[in-house]
């Protein structure tokens, strides 16, 4: 694997192929997705609409590399991730990929600095800590512990945790579902300026529709199949949007 | 129909159950303690009460040089005083064959009519002496069993130079042997030390006893205190070489076994103390978790119309269920474990039958003091459920506040790496748990460190005695002291290569009330072999004037150097005067007084006074110089250097493992059940953020050091805290052992620290290894999904 996702547009970052998911639930299967085909063009900005249930967290954590699809075929930049070993996905995670969650998952006892540095640390060509709290407007902010810190402020540095390791891949997981408008605004911004300034490949998954008009390209998704798709002529700043 | 929040307790229990149980393995381990030390304790008790009341076990004992028997009526007048018993007794060198060395025995006369008034001996097998045989003796049956002789088979002992054949036609024991040990020994040798009950008259013949008696026992009325009959006892005795009489509490066995038995409750208190205190804590931290991770739970319970009351009882029936499940396992093994050392007890205590007590005041002792235990440690986690208001409990918990740890800001903070300082803001955010942990991790090195320098201690005192106090290879008593021309007879013995004469007179030592018999010891400053030697190692200088003291005996006497003593000798002429105490020294066996030999000589105005003698032999003669000891008519007691050290060698081999192994296995029940449990708790506190590092890249191994880190910083604090507790705790237990028998010097072996740390170790790698295995199953996207 190489590059760090700074190549023209219209190239693959990833590739997903009829890929399937069962998860075995007690004594239930549950088909979480049913041959689901998605491409993610480097530096593109995709969001993923569906209603819970739907199939959209699976897909996230297959593309992540948190999960293995139970059919199908997913490569990153033509490495097959089917066959990678727990190892290997370790690995993909570590150099490629950030994640942003709607719980935030800050470690609470360490600073919004620290919580950054725990990923530069282990990471080979990483931003500042300092400048990935700046690019999220907390640079004042890095010496505050979780507890001392709002919602909103909290989701960002878990933005500026993502992006400090310069991921390839940023994968967000109902980013704002924990905070009001005017802060879930805030984190968008965030998002669209790492999208931009830094060309990392974004997929953000949501049930607020209004989201799907800040990215290029949205995919909906209904009990595991996708239902829809659409590519946005301009996107939105995420300033303009409303829910 | 059980109700629904009992059916939650149950499958609350089952999903912890590896920490319940973790819990119940500490609370039945202490219980296990407890139980068996009071059955062994009360059994033991029991036995020797009724073994006591049965034969008529004496309250007072006393010897004299000879009595005559007309005085024998006015010993019924002594106040206080119940019945009376006079016998001859004698201490024979005995030739048993199929052994070379001499063994030390004892001749104890028998009524020629009736049985023995006090100091019963019960017939174990065969019958009583014919009064018309001399020879018919009853040996004490733990002698016979060591050198396996029958009725019917026969032994000498040396009375007067002469060989006497003494027949066996009975074995039996007595209340006076229960411990039965030679004195100056340490450890019982059932072959070295014979006792043999034969008719009086013949024994008084041999001994020149007719018409008279040495030795005196009395009972006392109920209530009776000993003193005043001593007191007059003495006095009577006086004109007739009297020695000093003794309680019971002072008589040799039984001063063992109540040291045995007042150890045993010592340890029915202390060690199961520590176990359900640990367990409480543990209790405290598991219950406090499980309120926190089930608040919205308690919430909608509360909701719902659940009281306070309700909901504290539910949690307190978690702790209740853990503990007295401990504490029915802990009553069985407990059972076991007693019958187990009532065995070991039964090897060195001998009782005609040993009367087990087990009583249901013990089960429901046990069982209380796990209830106590639980309910300790479900307080805590009770309150903070009573606490929460239903409506603020169903919002999720306000996130943990950190600070920077103590360490970070004196400046370590560079050089940590953020798993680091995870882990240390982790341990200093809850000081008191950090600190709980730790004490409990120590105590398990404690128990370590303890049963380990116990047995160096021993094995010091052995050492120290036997290389640098006692170095002779053979020490001969004599009937009477005797002079030069002994010296001259033991030296001429082949094989003998270094006599040293011992000097040693029996006295009374009294300052105001309190007083002590000892043996005045004169010693030549220039000792090769039997020195007198302290703590220090060194050997002690002598003063030309003074009394030199065992510390233990000036204590017990209350006196200090520069202080004045009366010293009253208790043979030949009987001269008193008073002495100055010039020094004390640390010795460390038995109680003595020492003096300048010329000093001891001028007090005493009597030319002979050697008592006895330490010889060196040439190891290749040893046959030859024993056979040649056993013929002196002089010799009294024969001690032989190398049967004590294989007597102490085989008690360690015989007790050394299985203590160890037990002491091993309770440290590391409560090393496991710590460390186990604070890293399950750990695991649940810490999932969200070890997953959401997982997340991240992190490694298995990565993501350890925040877990293990902590384990390890606990168990590497709580090291150095138990070998100093173990430390403290040896030197405690040292200190209230001491006794004016032996006293143990303070010894840990550098090994006994490396062993109680590896063990401690070693469990930590243990609970580290299981919970790893829960670590490495971590579901990700699950521990994500759920807000905390």
């Amino acid at each position: 694997m190489n590059g760090n996702g700074s190549e023209a547009n219209g190239a693959l970052a990833v590739s997903m192929r009829d890929v399937t998911k069962v998860y075995q639930m007690g004594e239930v299967e549950v088909h979480a997705l049913r041959g689901v085909s998605v491409d993610l063009e480097v530096g593109g900005f995709l969001v993923l609409l569906g209603p819970s249930g739907s199939g959209k967290s699976t897909l996230l954590n297959i593309l992540g590399g948190l999960d293995v699809p139970t059919s199908g075929q997913v490569l990153y930049r033509g490495q097959d991730l089917t066959r990678a070993d727990e190892g290997e996905l370790t690995r993909y995670r570590r150099r490629r990929v950030g994640f942003v969650f709607q719980f935030y998952n800050l470690i609470p006892s360490l600073t919004a600095r620290e919580n950054v540095e725990l990923v530069t640390e282990i990471s080979e060509d990483p931003l500042p800590a300092q400048e990935a709290l700046d690019i999220v407007g907390l640079a004042d902010r890095s010496s505050h512990f979780p507890s001392q810190m709002s919602g909103g402020e909290q989701q960002r540095v878990a933005i500026a945790r993502a992006i400090a390791k310069r991921p390839d891949i940023l994968l967000c997981d109902e980013p704002t579902g924990a905070l009001d408008i005017t802060t879930g605004i805030q984190v968008l911004e965030a998002l669209e300026r790492v999208n931009r300034d830094y060309g990392a490949t974004t997929a953000i998954i949501t049930h607020n529709a209004a989201i799907a008009t800040i990215a290029d390209r949205v995919i909906s998704l209904a009990d595991g199949r996708i239902s829809r798709q659409l590519v946005n002529e301009t996107r939105a700043a995420a300033s303009t949007i409303q829910w | 129909m059980i109700p629904a929040l009992d059916r939650k307790l149950f499958r609350d229990l089952w999903r912890v159950r590896s920490m319940g149980l973790a819990i119940a393995v500490v609370v039945a381990s202490g219980i296990a303690l407890l139980v068996a030390s009071l059955i062994c304790f009360d059994s033991l008790e029991t036995t020797r009460d009724r073994y006591y009341a049965r034969n008529e076990f004496g309250d007072v004992f006393a010897n004299a040089k000879r009595v005559p028997r007309w005085v024998a009526g006015s010993l019924d007048e002594l106040p206080g005083v119940d019945r009376v018993d006079t016998r001859v007794v004698a201490g024979v060198t005995l030739d048993v064959p199929g052994t070379s060395e001499p063994v030390n025995g004892r001749l104890i006369s028998l009524p020629d009519s009736g049985r023995p008034v006090l100091n019963g001996v019960t017939l174990r097998s065969g019958r009583w002496p014919d009064p018309g045989r001399a020879e018919e003796a009853i040996v004490n049956e733990r002698f016979a069993q060591g050198h396996g002789l029958g009725l019917g088979d026969q032994v000498f002992a040396v009375i007067n130079g002469r060989r006497q054949r003494l027949e066996i036609v009975g074995t039996g024991l007595s209340p006076e042997f229960v411990y039965a040990i030679a004195g100056g020994d340490l450890l019982p040798d059932p072959t070295r030390f014979g006792v043999f009950w034969m008719a009086r008259r013949h024994l008084a013949t041999a001994f020149d006893m007719e018409g008279g008696f040495n030795d005196i026992s009395l009972s006392l009325a109920e209530g009776a205190a000993p003193e005043p009959a001593i007191a007059e006892l003495d006095r009577l005795l006086e004109p007739y070489g009297g020695l000093g009489a003794i309680p019971r509490a002072q008589q040799i066995s039984h001063w063992y076994l109540q040291n045995e038995l007042t150890g045993l409750r010592g340890m029915a208190l202390l060690m199961p103390m520590i176990f359900l205190g640990i367990a409480a804590f543990l209790l405290n931290v598991v219950l406090r978790r499980m309120v926190a991770v089930q608040r919205e739970q308690i919430a909608v319970l509360k909701a719902v119309g659940y009281s306070n009351l309700r909901l504290g009882l539910h949690f307190t029936q978690w702790a209740v269920v853990v503990s007295v499940l401990g504490g029915v396992l802990g009553i069985a093994l407990g059972a076991l474990m007693s019958a187990g050392m009532l065995n070991l007890y039964m090897e060195y205590f001998r009782f005609p039958d040993l009367i087990m007590r087990w009583s249901w005041g013990h089960i429901l002792g046990a069982l209380l003091a796990c209830g106590a235990a639980s309910v300790l440690g479900a307080a805590a986690a009770v309150k903070s459920v009573v606490r929460l208001p239903p409506a603020e409990a169903m919002r999720p918990a306000a996130p943990d506040t950190f600070r920077v740890s103590l360490l970070e800001r004196l400046g370590l903070k560079r050089w940590l790496t953020q798993p680091l300082r995870m882990v240390l803001r982790n341990l200093s955010r809850r000081p008191a748990r950090a600190a709980m942990s730790v004490i409990g991790i120590a105590f398990s090195a404690s128990i370590m460190v303890l049963a380990s320098a116990a047995m160096d201690s021993f094995e010091e005192l052995m050492q120290l005695q036997f290389n640098v106090v006692q170095r002779q290879d053979v020490t001969v008593t004599f009937f009477e002291p005797e002079g030069r021309a002994a010296f001259y007879e033991l030296a001429s013995v082949p094989g003998v290569v270094e006599v040293e004469p011992l000097n040693g007179a029996s006295a009374r030592l009294r300052n105001g009330n309190r007083n002590r018999q000892v043996g005045i010891q004169a010693l030549q400053p220039d000792a090769r072999l039997q020195r007198v030697v302290g703590a220090d190692y060194q050997p002690v200088r002598f003063d030309r004037t003074g009394l030199i003291l065992s510390r233990k005996l000036a204590d017990v006497l209350g006196v200090a150097p520069g202080d004045t003593l009366r010293v009253e000798a208790l043979q030949g002429t009987r001269p008193e005067r008073d002495m100055v105490v010039s020094a004390t020294v640390d010795d460390l066996m038995g109680v003595s007084a020492y003096m300048e030999p010329e000093a001891l000589r001028r007090f005493l105005s009597d030319s002979a006074t050697m008592s006895g003698a330490a010889l060196g032999i040439d190891p290749a003669a040893r046959e030859s110089v024993y056979a040649a000891l056993k013929g002196m008519p002089v010799v009294a007691g024969v001690a032989l250097q190398h049967a004590m050290l294989e007597d102490f060698e085989t008690f360690v081999a015989e007790n050394m493992n299985n203590t160890m192994a037990i002491n091993l296995l309770f440290a590391m029940v409560i090393a496991f059940g710590v460390i186990y449990n604070t890293a399950r708790i750990s695991l649940s506190e810490r999932s969200r953020e070890l997953a959401s590092m997982r997340v991240m890249g992190f490694t298995r191994a990565e993501i350890g050091v925040v877990l293990f880190g902590e384990l390890a910083i606990l168990t590497a604090a709580a090291i150095p805290v138990g070998l100093g507790l173990g430390y403290s705790m040896l030197a405690g237990m040292l200190a209230a052992y001491e006794t004016e028998l032996f006293r143990m010097p303070l010894v840990t072996e550098p090994g006994t620290f490396a062993w109680a740390s590896a063990a401690v170790v070693v469990a930590m790698g243990l609970s580290a290894a299981v919970v790893r295995h829960k670590l490495n199953r971590l579901d990700l996207v699950e521990v994500l999904k759920t807000r905390e």
